[in-house]
């Protein structure tokens, strides 16, 4: 059984949620941001307080099952209009930094 | 011609007293005048507005015009428009301009309607004030220190003050029904997957849902006749039989249950709300309608439920924005992990970052099961209890808000404040079920009071007809500000 239970949120947890969620957070917001998601915590610990034995989870409000459909062509190639909006492109690809290791 | 319904435009224009671009003209000059003040509008462009009603006009002249033809309505700025920038309320697509028509545009277009500008909304949806968008505060026309309620505060806005006839919305928490509310107008958030989310920028993909926002129930009803139908883009979009959802609103009240959850009439209900409320169920008792007590045992749960699942889904949602494809990109960045996080940093706005941080946290390792799984189950018996309810009434009303529009900058520093009054609307969207709110009197301060109306699952004509009814004994949805 998995028992939840709410450790308190630490600057290490700030930061590495911020890291996984790609935002660069500076140390002072890393602190507003453990003062203000300690609050939004406490809210959600309320949920612990319910017994969910047997409850199947709910994903969804209709049960429906994803369609299918034949595996032909059904998109034109509308690359140049997408690529209009984007930051930088060439030759038809998206240019973006090195990775650098 | 400014309050006139969405039924008397059509009549005229049919009637050819009035064209579509002398009306669409209308509305930008009273936009021009009074948008600089209220903010409901984030994109104008006359040209192409008045372009459409143009080809409205041609429309109507040669005889193959709709219902809506010619009918300027406001576009909330979360809905992708060809060629329209959409902005979603964010830095982050300050820049973009849709390639592309989300289904509802498409619905709009293919109606002869004319788009008459993108209304201003929280930013990414997220936020009940309006006061999160990038592009200002929206104010509320009944009293512009007050909010006019979020996420479609800026179309709440434009229908309140006659900016424009109509407006559409989205609802993922009550982004429909509380502005409504807030500014005494009718909207409907429909039943989930009955308007297509193709083009309408996800947010909580589980729980968001478009919907009109009109002066009258009948207007949402025309509107939702538009708005409707089964869209193979959106994988969740239902395969129905096309309803028309005007067929019933005439229909006698007489025997009509109406269930009153005792969760929705207890403490944290504004003095001033609930007498309002009680006086529209008099009202509704005077037409025939008797009224059940009824529980909803888990509501307490919906708002650490919902704050826990849609803070999930955005973040999952928000990852695209990446300075990428489209949107924002930092000027200034080093590799590209960089750029990234430099990008959403810069791009996203203090409310959005906070809701991606839940929502990163909770589908984390190791908090998964705890917070996201335990949500899911919780939310089952959220929709359990409305289903039982439905057992024994045929509609379910309440207060849409515990209060009226709060002052701009009240709530803004305590998130936890702004999501508590949420409560009575947030459990509709975690169930799926179809909510409306109408204007059923004022609070002690002159400020609208909404009265919220729940159906069961695809129960919108009975829903329509139930709020038709109202409006036609009452007057409330016929006040305007100032």
């Amino acid at each position: 059984m998995i028992v939840g239970y709410f450790m308190s949120l630490t600057l290490a947890d700030v930061k590495r949620i911020a890291y996984l969620a790609r935002i660069e957070v500076s140390e002072n917001e890393a602190e507003d941001y453990l003062r203000q998601l300690s609050g939004i915590f406490e809210l959600v610990e309320q949920m612990q307080a319910v017994d969910t034995t047997g409850i199947a989870p709910m994903a969804h409000a209709q049960d429906v099952v994803l369609r299918l459909r034949p595996d032909i062509i059904s998109e034109t190639d509308r690359r140049g209009d997408y690529q209009s909006v984007a930051p930088q492109t060439e030759a038809g690809l998206y240019l973006v930094p090195k990775v650098i290791e | 011609m400014l309050n006139a319904t969405l039924k008397e435009l059509s009549a005229q224009l049919a009637a050819k007293k009035i064209s579509s671009v002398e009306l669409t003209g209308e509305f930008l000059a009273r936009i021009e005048r009074l948008n600089p003040t209220l903010n409901a509008f984030v994109t104008l462009d006359k040209e192409k507005s008045l372009a459409q009603a143009k080809a409205a006009d041609a429309l109507l002249a040669s005889g193959s015009a709709g219902t809506l033809t010619g009918i300027p309505f406001a576009q909330k700025d979360i809905f992708c428009a060809q060629g329209w920038p959409t902005t979603c309320g964010s830095k982050m697509l300050a820049n973009f301009v849709a390639p592309y028509d989300a289904h509802v545009i498409e619905q709009f277009n293919r109606a002869g309607a004319v788009n008459l500008g993108k209304t201003n909304m929280d930013e990414f949806a997220m936020g009940s004030s309006n006061e999160t968008s990038y592009f200002g505060k929206v104010k509320n026309p009944w009293n512009t220190n007050a909010v006019p309620g979020g996420s479609s505060g800026g179309s709440a806005a434009a229908v309140a003050a006659r900016l424009a006839p109509a407006a559409t919305g989205t609802d993922t928490g009550g982004s429909i029904r509380q502005p409504a509310a807030l500014c005494g107008i009718s909207g409907i958030k429909p039943t989930y997957g009955t308007v297509s989310r193709y083009g309408m920028i996800a947010f909580a993909s589980s729980l968001d849902q478009g919907g009109p926002m009109a002066k009258s129930a009948e207007d949402c009803a025309l509107m939702l006749n538009l708005m409707t139908g089964f869209d193979p883009r959106d994988s969740t979009s239902l395969e129905r039989e096309k309803e028309d959802y005007t067929r019933d609103l005439d229909q006698p009240l007489a025997g009509l249950r109406i269930g009153l959850p005792r969760e929705y009439f207890a403490a944290g209900l504004s003095a001033d709300v609930a007498q309002a409320v009680e006086a529209a169920l008099a009202e509704y008792r005077k037409l025939g309608a008797v009224t059940v007590d009824i529980s909803l045992p888990n509501s307490q749960l919906a708002i650490p439920v919902y704050y826990v699942l849609a803070p999930a889904e955005a973040s999952s949602n928000l990852s695209r924005y990446d300075g990428v494809r489209y949107g924002y990109r930092a000027p200034e960045y080093g590799d590209l992990a960089d750029m990234y996080s430099k990008t959403r940093a810069q791009g996203f706005g203090a409310e959005v970052k906070r809701r991606i941080m839940i929502g990163t946290y909770v589908l984390s390792a190791g908090y998964y099961d705890a917070y996201y799984l335990k949500a899911q189950k919780l939310r089952r018996l959220i929709a359990q209890d409305f289903s039982a309810a439905f057992q024994q009434c045929d509609v379910i009303m309440g207060p849409t808000t515990p209060t009226t529009a709060f002052n701009l900058g009240e709530k803004s520093d305590d998130p936890v404040s702004m999501y508590l009054s949420d409560i009575y609307t947030i459990a509709v969207n975690l169930a799926g079920l179809p909510g409306m709110s109408i204007p059923c009197g004022f609070g002690s301060n002159q400020l609208p009071v909404g009265l919220q109306i729940v159906g069961d699952y695809f129960a919108e004509a009975k829903m329509l007809n139930v709020a038709h009814l109202y409006q036609k004994a009452t007057d409330w949805h016929l006040r305007q500000p100032q």
